[in-house]
């Protein structure tokens, strides 16, 4: 082999080599990250294994806020409007957390069957609904739209 | 009237485009200088176009004209002047036109500013980016119409511009960073010239250099501020979330960083010519992709503007064939693009290729990370998200990686450099740099951290390498002044760039390490503790703003029993849309940040609220502007400059027929 082609070789597997451990790295952590994304339904049906931490989607529960008077713990229950999950959080909530609101919220469930939010996430804008939590709802048959225009009296 | 007339030239403007997209392009072909001559004026009429339909918008936002759907839908009559006057970017009909509009403002400038070009390579440029604009206006045309009308009768008021919006933030971070994307649509636009002609050589990387540093130095204030805004607004205490509409500018960001490094290399030594090209697309895809996802509606983000699938499919074909196209272009021509292979593996050239390796596979790994997740749903059909982690895991490596390489660069050769030439250079400065990284967090904070000392040793061998190197360069000067004197533009942009990286990585390490946080419930009177400060709730207060109203909380911070200072976080409900929203105080310094947002009330006046202590973190905005003032600076290098007088002279001098396609621009100057 010519030297400028052993030099070429040379280059070609160090970047080869470069490349797929990157690629094998990448992978790794890209498999230890994904958090799975469960519905209050898929959630009631014992479909997520114990222990694990995943996001859950739904609408805040109508007049299902409860917020303790001398701490910053919160219990609300979210809706798919199939099944419902209890949540309780320590901290404070974003701005457009209230009732009838889609929100994503990060953790693990206790033995108790509540939900440990580490994070609970509203969207910043009103009309738009998070895909997951819009998935959610369709996966229960039930359109936001409809459960929004009741409550509200049909306002919208 | 006046929003119709606003329609009316965006549809001028998309006849213009199209002649624009056509004549120069057959004229550079067919070597027909009156259809290559058109560019310059062409360009003129679409921004006049795109411009007066721009001014329309902002004067139908000014003057509450609510007949018009987009401003009924992003302002209202209580907004404040200056959010009426930039709400017209809050949504997304606006935004776009906001994004043609600066693409028409950088057709301007390269009409301008190109006369040491030759004219046919102006044509093929202003060509280029006028197919594109044909496109961008057609899109809009067709899906997204800002003026719009609200059929039948005009609304009372309007909806009000989303609550979030309504700051500083909003009036300057979506025009730099806009500014600085479509900055790389020109990059884009060159390569594709230099395609089209077949001549990429030295001379098209130095035509290409301070246009593509520009652009690069405009992302990346954008970026910072978006950041910045993030940071103050959003109230969660960080400065970089990896959310999913985040990260398509830091991909472009990466792209445009290997790019400009890579173009080094194509202009001194004729090589790398077609990775510079694939750079170029890479940074053009990055800038489309991060379009595609905020206006698709694909991922979930707090940027996400409320979307149609319609839109995303538009925006899907543009990007397949602009991409596509490129990439068929770049496949033929690929012949041209040789380059010959002579550098040792111990060289300026492998370290640059070393940079832009590292900058790829970090550009690539961040765009795994934020499409998987769609993949991952079109495949199994469940829904997942990937967390900051992942990309922390795979980022900071990479990153400390590239601060490594980075050191060695500036000091190493061209062609050649024997390691032991290097190894002498940089003794001292890694020696330095290793002792001190050990010995400073210690002083500092009286423990060790493996974290921190990494973070200050990297950063001083920035210092330090990057110091001894301008020591080399001024070596043979009579003194400090007529050395620095001497000095070119681009070296000092390089360099500050380069301090640009330590300030950064020192902002960023250390604010993530030494941070703290405590979300409390506190009564009237009672007070906490944070690092080394006491914060005193001293009550709260109504407040009345011009289209809002809210609480208003006193913190009275002290440290040692010492009044510092008092801060004032707010919680406002926006009245026409009765949104809630917070506004944190800050309170800003040079070695620390200290931050206060309001949660809730919850009975006899006591409020939840969360403090944060956060050293450093002014570091990483002062890094970005370090910088985007370097690479304004290489941009400003005369070297640029004084290719148009040889350029000039050479055209005069020997007007040959060969070259008088080329020469018409250099006697125009």
């Amino acid at each position: 082999m010519k030297p400028h082609r052993r030099k070429m070789l040379g280059i070609i597997l160090f970047i080869a080599f470069g490349l797929s451990a990157a690629v094998g790295l990448t992978l790794y952590a890209l498999s230890q990250n994904i958090n799975m994304f469960f519905t209050p339904t898929q959630v009631a049906q014992g479909e997520v294994p114990a222990g694990q931490h995943f996001r859950i989607g739904g609408m805040v529960k109508d007049g299902s806020i409860a917020r303790e008077a001398d701490s910053l713990s919160v219990n609300f229950v979210t809706t798919d409007f199939a099944s419902e999950v209890p949540i309780h959080y320590v901290g404070i909530l974003p701005d457009l957390f209230r009732e009838g609101q889609g929100i994503v919220a990060e953790g693990i469930v206790d033995a108790g069957g509540v939900f440990q939010a580490s994070k609970v996430l509203a969207k910043h804008d009103e009309n738009y609904m998070s895909p997951e939590v819009k998935a959610a709802l369709d996966a229960a048959g039930a359109s936001a739209e409809n459960h929004s225009a009741a409550s509200e009296g049909g306002s919208l | 009237m006046l929003p119709e007339l606003g329609h009316f030239s965006l549809i001028l403007a998309l006849c213009l485009c199209a002649l624009l997209g056509t004549l120069p392009l057959l004229g550079a072909a067919r070597g027909n200088t009156q259809f290559m001559g058109l560019a310059r004026p062409l360009v003129a009429g679409v921004f006049v176009f795109i411009g007066l339909a721009y001014a329309l918008l902002t004067y139908s936002f000014a003057v509450d004209d609510f007949s018009v759907t987009y401003v009924q839908q992003h302002s209202n009559s209580l907004l404040p002047l200056r959010y009426k006057l930039t709400a017209v970017w809050g949504g997304h009909e606006g935004s776009f036109l906001l994004w043609t509009f600066m693409l028409a403002g950088w057709m301007l400038t390269v009409a301008l500013f190109s006369r040491t070009m030759p004219l046919a390579f102006v044509a093929r440029v202003l060509g280029v980016l006028g197919l594109l604009s044909v496109g961008y206006l057609m899109f809009m045309l067709a899906t997204s119409n800002p003026f719009d009308r609200l059929v039948p009768l005009p609304a009372a008021d309007g909806v009000d511009l989303n609550s979030a919006l309504q700051d500083f933030g909003f009036i300057v971070h979506p025009p730099t960073l806009y500014m600085g994307y479509v900055g790389f649509s020109v990059v884009f636009a060159f390569a594709m010239a230099a395609l089209l002609s077949g001549r990429l050589d030295a001379a098209w990387a130095r035509w290409c250099r301070p246009w593509a540093n520009v652009a690069w130095a405009i992302l990346t204030i954008g970026i910072a501020l978006g950041s910045w805004w993030a940071y103050y607004e959003l109230g969660w205490g960080g400065w970089w979330a990896w959310d999913p509409v985040e990260n398509p500018p830091l991909i472009t960001w990466l792209f445009g960083t290997a790019l400009i490094h890579s173009l080094a290399v194509t202009e001194k030594r004729g090589i790398f010519k077609s990775w510079t090209v694939m750079l170029a697309i890479l940074a053009f895809a990055g800038s489309l992709l991060g379009t595609f996802i905020t206006r698709s509606g694909l991922l979930t983000s707090v940027h996400a503007f409320a979307t149609d699938p319609e839109r995303g499919i538009f925006i899907l074909g543009i990007l397949v064939l602009s991409i596509g196209g490129a990439l068929l272009l770049f496949a033929l021509r690929a012949p041209l693009l040789r380059g010959r292979f002579s550098f040792g593996l111990l060289s300026r050239e492998m370290l640059l290729l070393v940079n832009n390796l590292i900058l790829v596979v970090s550009a690539a790994s961040v765009f795994l990370g934020t499409l998987f997740p769609m993949v991952y749903q079109a495949i199994t059909d469940d829904l997942i998200s990937i967390g900051p982690p992942y990309f922390n895991a795979i980022f900071v490596p990479l990153m400390a990686l590239l601060v490594l390489a980075l050191g060695v660069g500036p000091l190493s050769r061209w062609k050649k450099t024997s390691g032991n030439f290097l190894s002498r250079q940089l003794a001292l400065a890694a020696l330095a740099s290793l002792i001190l990284g050990v010995i400073l967090p210690l002083l500092v904070t009286g423990a060790m951290s493996v974290g921190a000392s990494i973070t200050a040793a990297l950063a001083l061998w920035i210092v330090f390498s990057g110091l001894k190197d301008a020591r080399n360069k001024m070596a043979n000067k009579k003194s400090i002044a007529a050395g620095l004197r001497s000095l070119p533009m681009s070296y000092y942009g390089m360099q500050l760039a380069h301090l640009g990286v330590a300030v950064l990585l020192t902002g960023a390490a250390l604010t993530t390490l030494y941070s703290q946080e405590k979300s409390v419930l506190l009564g009237v009177g009672e007070s906490i503790d944070l690092g080394s400060y006491e914060f005193e709730f001293q009550g709260a207060k109504p407040i009345t703003g011009p289209n809002f109203r809210g609480m208003e909380a006193t913190i009275a911070v002290r440290r040692d029993g010492e009044s510092l200072r008092d801060l004032y976080p707010e919680r406002r409900v926006y009245l026409a849309s009765g949104t809630p929203s917070t506004e944190m105080a800050i309170d800003a310094g040079f070695w620390r940040d200290l931050f206060v947002t309001l949660g809730e009330e919850r009975g006899d006046g006591a409020w939840s609220m969360t403090i944060y202590v956060k050293p450093f973190v002014r570091w990483v905005w002062l890094g970005t502007l370090l910088m985007c003032f370097g690479g304004l600076l290489a941009a400003a290098d005369k070297r640029y400059r004084r290719v148009r007088e040889s350029r000039a002279e050479a055209a005069v001098t020997e007007p040959s027929a060969a070259r008088s396609v080329d020469g018409i621009a250099g006697v125009r100057v």
